[in-house]
Parts: structure tokens; C-alpha cells; sequence
């Protein structure tokens, strides 16, 4: 058995976590979570809109505070952690991204569909012109075979980046999914290679540690798995569990558990769990971020958010693709009616939303 | 090349000029017996014959042209983003720039979604127009996906300028499911105003899709407007989501590729149109 060495871990509670707050963190909560990670000894904080730079939308939800502020609180909180933001070509811009690096980010991470990764080119030229540590997402990585994704991350480290990460958008991966695509990409690049888990299956601890086990160089947690679908893998417990393997890169345990606990946990809107339509996520391979939508416009139309998730499973639907959830649900409406299974369906005319 | 020659209209396909003499487009006009020649503009401009040209290079060429097709007195119909003349959609805003000798065709996210912001600008003022472009892996080709962030600023630009939101926002995503997927648009607006007709918004909406389905026949909204309360800047404020399929014609491009189809089928009526012009002939076109 190899030697293993100690992975280093990006907490993105304030990215992947806009998710579940709908994106509605505060720049107190912000200064309040980023104190508590450099202290705790997380080297590298994600802090953006839960859709990358950009990402505040009639798509995806708009933000409650702009995220270049909370950027920006993120970085005057930091004292030693880098604060990195995430971008995902064709919703961010390079101009997004600039604005970002003026409010203080030092890491970048560049997300593409995982057959995409050529729309990114330009993006990581302009963060390593810049100085930018640059790190590259295939999103949405259980589509495709591991030999495939690992043409598309070299074709990132062409472009510049310092490392790829293996992207589990749906949390559909088993642990020997895992092995077999991280280890494609070991084989394949001379940079760093990455993994970032989802809970959608129960496995989000175990597929990071099947990672690590191939060689991941990074891996990624939220505070109380705070994240979309079913979240990820909590931050407190990977640093509890790599310190039992005696891999702890320096993460004060007892301190992620604190922040975890009385920083994080009281201001969740809900805790992240693998509940019926997180596992359907997990089970149809969409992503993740699709739960909270897809629970409200079936909840609008009388549907079961299974029915709309399977389907858009079916279609293929890629990370981003939030407008499909409507379209599969007046899709489903229409055909049930056709069928006269749902008589009583409402007319697609007006969503009403919860007032969050 | 294929829609002039299956309708040429009030234009006749002079000439197809690349520069390239393997290319297999231009080994595809030969066959047709359609003029060629391998070297670029220049033959072009030395035919005075021909008044009116399509320029699906790139940007930076395109950059190049727009001086030389101007001083040799030809229309130029630029495809590409480097947008030297106005922008035109055309049942938006043509029929106002067909005294120019320069018109650019924005993207094809813009030529599909700017109509619809338009329908709803010309009954109630738009604070915020948002589209999200899905298209078919296989149909982005490479200047599309070395330059996607062209297509963001160029389209969100063109939601402002022609589309007349207040803010405009855009989004493309590259979908690569197999077998490919149809071009897919979704247009969200939300009013500057709070009470509004919404029918008379449908009715502007539903007309401006015939208008556009004349020259793009696979131009289609899936399913009636939909108007939802959401959280935004502004406050709690209506939303309006219109979900748009944009199939091909089929002509040469695979059906699948609504959004190739829509910038060489808005190329077309453009042409069409100065070419009415030029020959005097009296036309009804949005101003």
C-alpha cells in the first residue's frame, strides 16, 4: 500500500452552502465563518454566490448581499487562509472575475460541465496572468468514463491549472467511481488533482477517503456539510477522521467541531440530509442544486419532486440547467392531463413561492 | 450558402469566397456551381456586381472588412461579434438601419430571446431581462467556446440596447447529451411596473413569435407564459418565464442546431430586406 500524505482541505461552507441559505448570507456571518476556519487552520476558503461569480439570477436566486462584498469581508477576516472564489464559464465573466481578485481572492476554481472544459481557456489565462492559484472543476463527473474526464483535465492543465478536481455535482458516485476516476487523473497529469463530494447517497465521507486513498492532493468540505442537494462532506469530520489515519494537515478538530456547532448550525435554514429527494438526486444522477427548486414548482403543480428529478435525469440535464425543472413539470402536467391521469393539476399560470 | 439557394429571394449567390482551398465548404459551392475563390475578400471587392455581403469570419477579420467592403460601396451583413455597425434583430429594429452599410447580428442567444423582450418592452417597461441559451454541445463550435465570454457581454448588450431592458443579463450553457438536444431558450422579465396588462403582454408575445417563426420556422414557445412571484433587487416582484425551442430548418445544419439556424435564417432576411431597398421595392419592417 502506497504511503498517504495529507490532503489539503478547502472549506466552501460559504459556496456550495449559498445553496441551502439561498444565497442570502451576511457579510456578519461571513466574518464569523472565515475567523473561525483560519483559526481552526483551514488553508482555503470558497466564498462566492452558490453558482459561481455571476451567479445571482432569476435562474439561480439572487444574492442577498452582493458576493464581491462578502468577498471582500472574507478577506479582511482571513489572516492566514487564501479565500478563493468559484467561476463557472458562461455565467461569470472574466470581468466578474477581475472584480474579485480586486476584493481580494487569491485562488480561483474554474467549473465546466466535465465534457466542456474548452470553454475555460480563457478564464484560467487571465487568473494566472494575474497571479492566481488556479484550480479546475469537472462538474458533474460520474457522466462520463475516467479516461474521458482525464483528457478534459489535461486539457485545464494546458491552460494553466494548478490542479483538477474530480466534481460529484449529484452525489451519484459510488466509492470505486471515485478510485477510478481520481486515479485516471494521478495517471494522467503532472499538477494536483482534486476531489468534492455530495451527501446525495450517504457516501460523502467514504468517497472523500476513497480519494485520499488514490491520492487526491484536495479535497473539499462545508461546515455541517452545509451544501446543495444532501451537502457534503462536513468539514469537522473529515478533520476528525483524517487525524485518526494520522493525516491531519493541521486542522484543529475540536475547533472545526465549535465552529460547526454554535457558528454554523444555528444559522442553517435546515439541516442537509440524504431525505427522498436528495437520495432521487443522488439515485438519477442530476445535480444537486436542483433540490430546492424542484420541491417548489412540484409542490406548485401538485407533483411528486421524484417525477420531475428521474426525469430530468433522463434528459441529461447538465449542471446550471435550473430552467429545465419547469419545463419538465408543465411537461408532466401536459401529459398527464393528455393521459387524464391529473385532472385536478393547476394551471401552469402562477408559482407561488414559500416567503423565504 | 444553402438558404440563398433554396430562396434566393430578391438575391442572387454570386459568389463564395473563403481562404482555405482544402476547405470542404468551398469544394461544396464548386459542386453546386456556384462561383468560388479561395482568396479571401479580394474577390469580392473586385466584383462590382455584388452589393451585398455576408461575413461569417471572425471578429478581428470582420474588423478588417468593414473598411474595405465600405470603401468598395457594399453592404456589409457582419455574423460575427465584432459588431461595427448597429445591431439588428430583424422584427425588432431593421427596418430603421437599412440605410446602413454595416449591420452586425449580435449572437444567436440574442437573435432568439431579443424579440421576446422586445414583445413584452413594447407594452410595459422592463426593469431586468435575463436569458439562459442551452445548446447542443456539437453545435458550439470552437470560436464559440474560445470566446464564451463574447457571447455573455454581446447578448446581455443586446437585451439593453434593442431588446430595451433596463439590465440585461445572459446565460449559455453547452449541453452535451446524446442524441443532441434542440436549441433551448428561456426568457425571464421582470416589468418595471406592478400593474400591467398580462394579456396584452401574452398577445404582443404570441404575435412576435409568428413574426419571427416567418423566417425561422422551428421558432416555438413550449408552453404559455408563466408568471411567478419571486424574491429579486427590487424587492418581491412578478416574473415573467417564457420557454423557447429554436429547431433548425434542416437546410445543410442538422436540425438540433436552432442556433446556427437562427443566425444564418436572420442573416437571410436581413439580406433580403436591403436587397427589397435596393431595388426600391416597398416594404413593411419594424422601424
Amino acid at each position: 500500500m502506497r504511503t498517504l500524505k495529507p490532503p489539503r482541505v478547502t472549506d466552501t461552507t460559504l459556496r456550495d452552502g449559498s445553496h441551502a441559505m439561498r444565497h442570502q448570507f451576511t457579510r456578519e456571518q461571513v466574518r464569523a465563518i472565515v475567523s473561525a476556519l483560519d483559526e481552526a487552520g483551514v488553508p482555503v476558503i470558497e466564498v462566492t454566490h452558490g453558482d459561481g461569480l455571476g451567479g445571482s439570477s432569476i435562474q439561480y436566486g439572487f444574492s442577498g448581499t452582493s458576493e464581491l462584498e462578502l468577498i471582500e469581508e472574507a478577506a479582511k477576516a482571513a489572516k492566514r487562509a487564501k479565500i478563493a472564489a468559484l467561476l463557472l464559464p458562461g455565467i461569470g465573466t472574466r470581468k466578474e472575475l477581475a472584480a474579485a481578485i480586486e476584493r481580494g481572492i487569491t485562488v480561483v476554481r474554474i467549473a465546466t460541465q466535465c465534457t466542456e472544459a474548452d470553454i475555460s481557456e480563457q478564464h484560467f489565462g487571465m487568473a494566472k496572468d494575474m497571479g492566481l492559484e488556479t484550480v479546475g472543476f469537472l462538474m458533474m463527473a460520474h457522466m462520463r468514463p475516467p479516461e474521458f474526464l482525464a483528457e478534459q483535465a489535461a486539457l485545464m492543465e494546458s491552460y494553466g491549472a494548478d490542479c483538477v478536481y474530480i466534481v460529484d455535482s449529484a452525489g451519484a458516485m459510488l466509492p470505486d467511481d471515485v478510485r477510478r476516476r481520481v486515479a485516471a487523473l494521478k495517471e494522467r497529469l503532472s499538477i494536483q488533482v482534486g476531489f468534492h463530494a455530495h451527501n446525495n447517497l450517504g457516501l460523502a465521507i467514504g468517497n472523500t477517503l476513497a480519494a485520499i486513498e488514490e491520492g487526491a492532493d484536495q479535497v473539499d468540505g462545508c461546515l455541517r456539510g452545509l451544501g446543495a442537494g444532501a451537502g457534503n462532506a462536513p468539514t469537522e469530520l473529515i478533520a476528525a477522521v483524517l487525524d485518526k489515519m494520522g493525516l491531519n494537515p493541521g486542522l484543529d478538530v475540536f475547533k472545526l467541531m465549535d465552529a460547526a456547532e454554535y457558528i454554523v448550525a444555528p444559522i442553517m435554514p435546515y439541516q442537509p440530509i440524504p431525505d427522498r429527494d436528495a437520495i432521487t438526486i443522488g439515485y438519477a444522477g442530476v445535480y444537486s442544486t436542483f433540490l430546492l427548486h424542484a420541491r417548489h414548482i412540484a409542490a406548485e403543480f401538485g407533483l411528486d419532486p421524484r417525477e420531475i428529478l428521474v426525469e430530468l435525469g433522463r434528459r441529461q440535464a447538465v449542471a446550471g440547467q435550473e430552467d429545465w425543472i419547469l419545463d419538465v413539470a408543465l411537461d408532466i402536467v401536459r401529459a398527464k392531463r393528455a393521459a387524464g391521469g391529473v385532472g385536478d393539476a393547476r394551471e401552469p399560470a402562477a408559482i407561488e413561492r414559500p416567503a423565504d | 450558402m444553402y438558404k440563398l439557394l433554396r430562396n434566393p429571394g430578391h438575391m442572387e449567390l454570386a459568389m463564395f469566397a473563403g481562404i482555405d482551398p482544402q476547405s470542404e465548404g468551398l469544394a461544396r459551392a464548386k459542386r453546386l456551381g456556384i462561383p468560388t475563390s479561395y482568396e479571401g475578400i479580394t474577390a469580392i471587392l473586385d466584383n462590382p456586381d455584388i452589393r451585398i455581403v455576408f461575413d461569417a469570419t471572425s471578429a478581428k477579420a470582420h474588423v478588417r472588412h468593414a473598411k474595405m467592403l465600405r470603401e468598395a460601396g457594399k453592404i456589409a451583413i457582419d455574423l460575427t461579434p465584432a459588431a461595427r455597425g448597429p445591431y439588428v434583430v430583424p422584427p425588432v429594429n431593421l427596418g430603421a438601419h437599412l440605410d446602413k452599410d454595416n449591420v452586425n447580428l449580435i449572437t444567436c442567444g440574442g437573435q432568439a430571446t431579443i424579440p421576446l423582450v422586445y414583445a413584452v418592452r413594447r407594452v410595459v417597461p422592463v426593469q431586468y431581462a435575463e436569458i439562459v441559451s442551452t445548446v447542443a454541445s456539437r453545435s458550439a463550435g470552437p470560436g464559440t467556446r474560445q470566446n464564451i465570454d463574447e457571447f455573455t457581454f454581446t447578448t446581455a448588450h443586446g437585451l439593453e440596447a434593442i431588446g430595451g431592458a433596463e439590465r440585461g443579463k445572459a446565460i449559455i450553457i453547452l449541453n452535451p447529451a446524446e442524441p443532441p438536444i434542440i436549441m433551448r431558450n428561456t426568457v425571464y422579465v421582470i416589468p418595471a411596473i406592478e400593474e400591467y396588462d398580462e394579456a396584452a403582454i401574452v398577445a404582443s408575445v404570441d404575435q412576435m413569435v409568428a413574426e419571427v417563426q416567418q423566417y425561422v420556422p422551428g421558432y416555438r414557445l413550449k408552453d404559455a407564459p408563466v408568471f411567478d412571484r419571486r424574491r429579486t433587487p427590487w424587492g418581491e416582484r412578478t416574473v415573467m418565464a417564457m420557454l423557447l425551442e429554436v429547431e433548425g430548418a434542416g437546410d445543410f445544419l442538422p436540425p438540433y442546431a436552432g442556433n446556427l439556424d437562427i443566425m444564418t435564417a436572420a442573416a437571410w432576411r436581413v439580406g433580403e430586406l436591403f436587397a427589397q431597398h435596393l431595388l426600391g421595392i416597398r416594404q413593411e419592417v419594424a422601424a
